[in-house]
């Protein structure tokens, strides 16, 4: 491949890309120096993760050139991308799960029809490039039995032997502990010292602080700047990204906690392989207060949610909302919501919302047995549509169309339509699971703004986020999950590092 | 004749009955570990059957009636193909749909064609697979045990049976020890993972029903062509989805396949055997019961194992780029 | 980017696109037509007259029409739950048994009382046929299409070995039972009007008929204006989203199942004790299968169902007349062109919907403009 001497690594001049009537993507320019980390910021549906599909050959631009040092290209597919030195480690990893490490390695580049010799090939190449970059995991191990951790070193040494000079990182440590993520970014920083380059596509702007050289904002489509990481600062990120000033923090009054409404005693959780998920948890929240579960994502909050809102059994221990029992073996999440539980779920599209139904529908969904909405034996349209008007417009949802279908909703639309549904029925005890993902920067003031009113109501709130500055910004308690234990309490005064340390399974004995 | 002469015919019946429920379970193998659920094996099982039966009838050809099965089979796989993969259309029902197209199609050009209500004409022997004796059978029936083993249960069968079983090994060596194999592993439990790494999903997915298409065209060509002498209408008679419980039941492997399907080729024949004949207890057993045992194994076998068979992450979802 | 529910745009494309699905299946068969050396236009002349072009014909088609309204219910209710019932064929063939027994056994009863027990015989045979396989999927994930289908062919032999040992009279060697009572036979709809002076043809169309339409109306109630009917298509659309409701999928499962089961048996009402008053052999002779071409091109509406099933109706009826005619053609035409339905409404669905989409929105009013330029996040 023709080198320019001192052409950048990529260049993008002008790329537009639409899907039907979205503009995904307006005459995006964009230079990215060979040898340099750059950081590629924005709000979700800002169109990044559709540039780097358009750099990885999984779209094509309507428009636009793009020229890889200094050589304008042709990226049709991402073998073409690939044969270009672009490598990418996805979001959500792009793994064969019942597969070993070497065989996800070799998908793609098996060296001939059959595998047997260009599995040894493999081997010794992937041996050598593991030393060599610190990316050590075990070759011949199902990567579903890898950590998190170590299944993302395995998206970047499939990259890596590929022949991959320039790579492309889409929201990498979402899923990693700090420490994770420290660790990986000392890996990026021996990538860059060996002369490739680095692109890293994330929402957290203390990451592009920390590792980047440079970093572009996008916005609705648009590049919006591009600035030299020394020179940018969160605040200046955050306004680029949104296009005004935004407030980083919130305000809260102090919590005055009353009587306790849920009540957690030695809970254990095991699924259906056996495995583990939560084991002897402990803890209580009171009306007035919210608890926050802090930890990466993995470690049990799921399993310990979907428990408590009645949709996963448990075998130990025992669950009381508002004096309530949970029956361990039959879940039952109409019985809960009887006793006062409403639960956002972590995963809203597939869970808190059927997206095929529109607004009205899904204002039923976990309230189709309550007498408002009936009359008879049949449902009562009229109630369920002035409901859904109303919590469409207490929670200023746009567009305010109850007959509109659920899926053609933004992110955080659909969050408020979910929490404006649980909240409206006025329950004791609200449950919710990352309440702002995917969710932009303005709808994330709302909610927080709602979840914090609502605790000044005297509502009791459980949040479970692996976002640890939300975490810490909404929580009066904050409790830190690692490895399916609660392995400590702070409360909102504590500091990121330590709690950094409970997620990453340092409990309070071992530090001190 | 004795018992172990007995049990000889049994098991030798059991083969028999065996083969094209094989050729449709490793066909619908290639195709669901690919991540394409087929239910449509009974159709172009059908559709094979008759176009051999058809064709050998017209030419007197056995092998000439294969290839047309195979053409016919393939036909129809690509047409599921096309609905489900191009189109991302909904596998179940375009599997349900060549089947009655199937159904259909063959009784219709059978009566057109052959004024037999649906039949094609008997066939004479050299269009017909014939029983092929094994080198030094003659030989080893002499001696006792083993020697009657070779000459009766392991020679004497034709020779789209010993392909059956020659299909086994080959599958397992291509699934697992080729790199065709290890792809379409891979696009059945996470297509993005090999869409990312530079391979056509779709391409694959396609190669993957064109093999199904090709084993259901030797499966249906042994119903017509070695097991009768011709096509009758809907001879098939829900083996296709006999043959996919025991895929289920095998979890989608080729050696466990095997054993699934002489399974049911064995409590078969020994259905048959006791047609007739008083068993303990119950005394005889109504003709009809025998011809629903095939039918009631299936439903057992899937309420007591299927709990804990995991099918191919991917099967049954169309591949749809992540929109981003 | 789907159409925004509710305005013109979406509506045209409800309708246009099954009829769209029908031509190109009207298409791909009239090839199959010529192949056989056939003309494709006057096989479509004569079905339509054979269907429609004579008072005997309508009331044929009319009564056909019926079964596949009840076998299209049948599929359509447990579709929405998410289930492939692809049993109506077998779970027919046992309500006939209910219809049967209680028409047999109970024609002591008045009319107005045999007809409630028989539908309620032939609902229950019916339900207690789909309840195996909807049990099994339910709380032992057996893959319902498979089992179903398995049931198609053990209701076949169980049915056969009844006919044959039991229910035949004494020294009959017809596998058929017994005659029904002139008491204890569903109305002929020419017989009921005849009374109230209006002349029509003899036909097998009876009171079924109404109970089918009936039936319709109970659908669309429970489907769409009930708490059990939002429930089966939480489940029937996401099984997640529905236990996150407090629903239970496994309950519901089976209940669709009954339900489907309960409504296929409705096919038996019409056939045993509307128009063959014994019974018989294979008198479900596939109605079944077309209930699934029914539903698929109904949209799983009952208003679409009843069009579709009347198509149906008047292919079957005209399929007959047209293998009166020209006897290459025989009724498995009708099969052909049932195969082709369920592909292009079912598999290939969304052959036509982009293009159509396109077509009509480009003259619809702008989109509905949503935040960040993208939907979802």
């Amino acid at each position: 491949m023709e080198r320019q001497a001192g052409a950048p690594a990529i260049e993008l001049k002008d790329i537009d890309k639409r899907f039907g009537a979205v503009r995904a993507n307006r005459d995006i320019s964009l230079s990215i120096a060979r040898g340099t980390i750059h950081g590629i910021v924005g709000e979700n549906g800002a169109g990044k993760s559709t540039l780097m599909s358009i750099l990885y050959g999984f779209y094509r631009a309507d428009s636009g050139e793009i020229r890889i040092n200094g050589k304008a290209v042709e990226i049709a597919s991402s073998d073409d991308a690939i044969a270009h030195g672009i490598g990418m480690v996805h979001q959500h990893f792009m793994l064969v799960d019942p597969f070993t490490v070497l065989e996800n390695v070799v998908l793609g580049a098996e060296g001939g029809l059959t595998l047997a010799a260009g599995l040894e090939k493999a081997r010794a190449a992937l041996t050598a490039l593991e030393r060599d970059y610190g990316l050590e995991v075990p070759l011949d191990a199902p990567v579903e039995t890898l950590t998190v951790g170590q299944q993302q070193r395995v998206e970047i040494l499939k990259a890596l032997f590929r022949g991959a000079d320039i790579l492309i990182l889409d929201e990498p440590t979402g899923v990693l502990t700090p420490a994770e993520a420290d660790h990986l970014f000392r890996i990026l920083r021996q990538l860059k010292d060996q002369g490739k380059t680095i692109i890293l596509i994330t929402h957290k702007l203390r990451e592009i602080l920390a590792v980047t050289d440079n970093v572009s904002v996008m916005r609705r489509g648009e590049m919006v700047g591009t600035l030299l990481t020394a020179d940018a600062t969160a605040e200046k990120l955050a306004e680029l990204m949104v296009g005004r000033r935004v407030l980083l923090r919130i305000t809260k009054a102090d919590a005055t906690p009353a009587r306790t409404v849920l009540d957690v005693k030695n809970l254990s959780i095991v699924d259906a392989s056996g495995v583990v998920r939560v084991d002897d948890a402990s803890f209580t929240v009171r009306a007035g207060e919210i608890v926050g579960i802090a930890g990466v994502a993995g470690n049990g909050q799921s399993e310990l949610l979907e428990a408590l809102a009645g949709m996963r059994p448990f075998s130990g221990g025992t669950v009381s909302i508002n004096g309530t029992a949970l029956d361990p073996g039959a879940p039952d999440a109409a019985a809960l919501r009887e006793a006062g539980m409403a639960h956002v779920p972590e995963d809203r599209q597939r869970i808190g919302l059927v997206t095929p139904f529109d607004a009205c529908e899904n204002t039923l969904l976990g309230h189709q047995s309550d007498p408002e909405y009936h009359r008879g034996l049949l449902l009562d349209h009229g109630a369920i549509l002035s409901r859904t008007r109303d919590n469409m417009t207490g929670f200023d949802v746009r567009p305010c169309d109850p007959k509109l279908t659920a899926s053609l909703f933004s992110g955080g639309n659909q969050q408020k339509l979910v929490l404006a549904r649980e909240i409206e029925r006025d329950p004791d005890l609200l449950i919710v699971g990352q309440p702002t993902r995917g969710v932009d920067i303005g709808a994330i003031e709302f909610i927080h703004k709602r979840l914090v009113d609502l605790r000044d109501a005297g509502k009791a709130i459980l949040m479970v986020s692996v976002e640890l500055d939300e975490i810490r910004a909404l929580s009066d308690r904050i409790l830190v999950m690692f490895a399916g234990r609660i392995v400590g309490e702070r409360d909102s005064s504590a500091d990121e590092g330590e709690l950094g340390l409970l997620m990453a399974g340092v409990t309070d004995t071992e530090a001190a | 004749m004795g018992e172990f002469g007995i049990i000889l015919q049994v098991l030798d019946s059991a083969i028999r009955l065996a083969v094209p429920l094989l050729f449709a379970c490793l066909a619908g193998l290639y195709s669901e570990r690919s991540g394409i659920f087929d239910i449509g094996l009974e159709g172009k099982m059908l559709g094979a059957a008759f176009a051999a039966g058809a064709t050998a009838a017209v030419t007197e050809s056995a092998w000439i009636g294969l290839l047309a099965a195979i053409a016919v089979s393939v036909a129809l796989a690509l047409l599921h193909g096309f609905a489900c993969i191009t189109h991302r259309g909904n596998q179940i029902v375009s599997g349900l749909a060549i089947n009655i197209l199937a159904a259909g199609l063959t009784a219709l050009l059978g009566a057109t064609w052959f004024h037999q209500g649906g039949q094609t004409p008997q066939l004479v022997d050299t269009a017909r697979f014939r029983e092929l004796v094994l080198p030094f059978a003659d030989w080893a029936s002499a001696l006792p045990a083993v020697g009657r083993v070779y000459a009766e249960l392991v020679s004497g069968h034709n020779v789209l049976v010993y392909l059956a079983f020659l299909a086994v090994p080959l599958t397992w060596w291509v699934l697992y020890r080729t790199r065709f194999g290890l792809r379409l592993r891979a696009v059945g439990e996470n297509p993005a993972a090999v869409d990312t790494a530079g391979i056509s999903v779709t391409w694959l997915r396609y190669r993957a029903v064109i093999c199904c298409g090709l084993l259901c065209g030797f499966a249906g060509a042994y119903l017509s062509l070695a097991q009768s002498a011709g096509f009758i209408r809907d001879m098939t008679a829900g083996k296709g989805f006999i043959a996919l419980a025991a895929l289920i039941f095998a979890k989608w492997r080729p050696v466990q396949a095997l054993g699934a399907c002489f399974l049911f080729g064995l409590l078969d024949a020994m259905a048959i055997r006791l047609q007739g004949v008083p068993v303990p207890v119950i005394g005889i057993v109504p003709v009809q019961f025998m011809q629903a045992v095939p039918y009631v194994l299936t439903v057992i076998l899937l309420a007591g194992f299927v709990g804990r068979a995991v099918p191919p992450k991917a099967g049954g979802v169309p591949y749809v780029k992540e929109g981003r | 980017m789907s159409a925004r529910a509710g305005t013109l745009t979406h509506w045209a494309i409800t309708l246009l696109v099954p009829v769209f699905n029908l031509v190109a299946a009207l298409v791909v068969s009239g090839l199959v037509v010529l192949v056989i050396g056939e003309n494709p236009l006057e096989v479509v002349q004569l079905l339509v007259w054979g269907a429609f072009g004579y008072g005997e014909g309508v009331g044929y088609t009319l009564f056909y029409t019926t079964n596949f309204i009840f076998s299209g219910l049948a599929f359509a209710v447990a579709y929405h739950a998410g289930l492939f019932n692809i049993g109506a064929e077998g779970q027919a063939y046992l309500g006939g048994l209910g219809v049967a027994l209680a028409c047999l056994y109970l024609d002591f009863l008045p009319l107005p009382l045999l007809i409630p027990a028989a539908i309620a015989a032939s609902a229950l045979f019916g339900a207690a046929w789909a309840f195996v396989p909807g049990w099994l999927q339910a709380h032992r994930g057996s893959h319902i299409v498979i089992t179903t289908i398995m049931f198609n062919f053990i209701a076949a032999s169980v049915m056969v070995y009844l006919l044959v040992n039991v229910m035949a009279p004494p020294g009959s060697m017809q596998p058929e039972s017994a005659t029904f009572a002139e008491t204890a036979r569903m109305p002929f709809i020419h017989e009921m009007l005849g009374g109230l002076g209006i002349e029509l043809s003899r036909s097998p169309l009876n009171m079924s008929f109404l109970w089918a339409l009936a039936c319709c109306v109970l659908v669309w109630l429970l489907i769409w204006h009930t708490p059990l009917g939002y429930a089966l298509r939480t489940v029937g659309t996401s099984p997640q989203a529905a236990v996150y409701a407090g629903m239970s999928p496994k309950r519901l499962t089976v209940i669709a199942m009954l339900i489907s089961g309960a409504l296929a048996g409705g096919m038996a009402l019409n056939e045993i004790m509307g128009s063959q008053h014994r019974l018989i052999l294979e008198f479900t002779s596939g109605y079944g299968f077309v209930g699934i071409a029914v539903a698929l091109m109904g949209r799983s509406h009952p208003v679409g169902i009843c069009l579709a099933a009347l198509l149906f109706g008047a292919l079957y009826q005209g399929g007959a007349e047209l293998a009166f005619e020209k006897p290459k053609i025989t009724r498995d035409m009708v099969i052909v062109i049932q195969g082709l339905i369920i592909f292009f409404a079912g598999a290939m669905e969304h052959l036509f919907r982009p293009q159509l989409e396109a077509l009509l929105t480009r003259k619809a009013a702008s989109p509905v403009t949503v935040e960040e330029g993208q939907p979802s996040g």
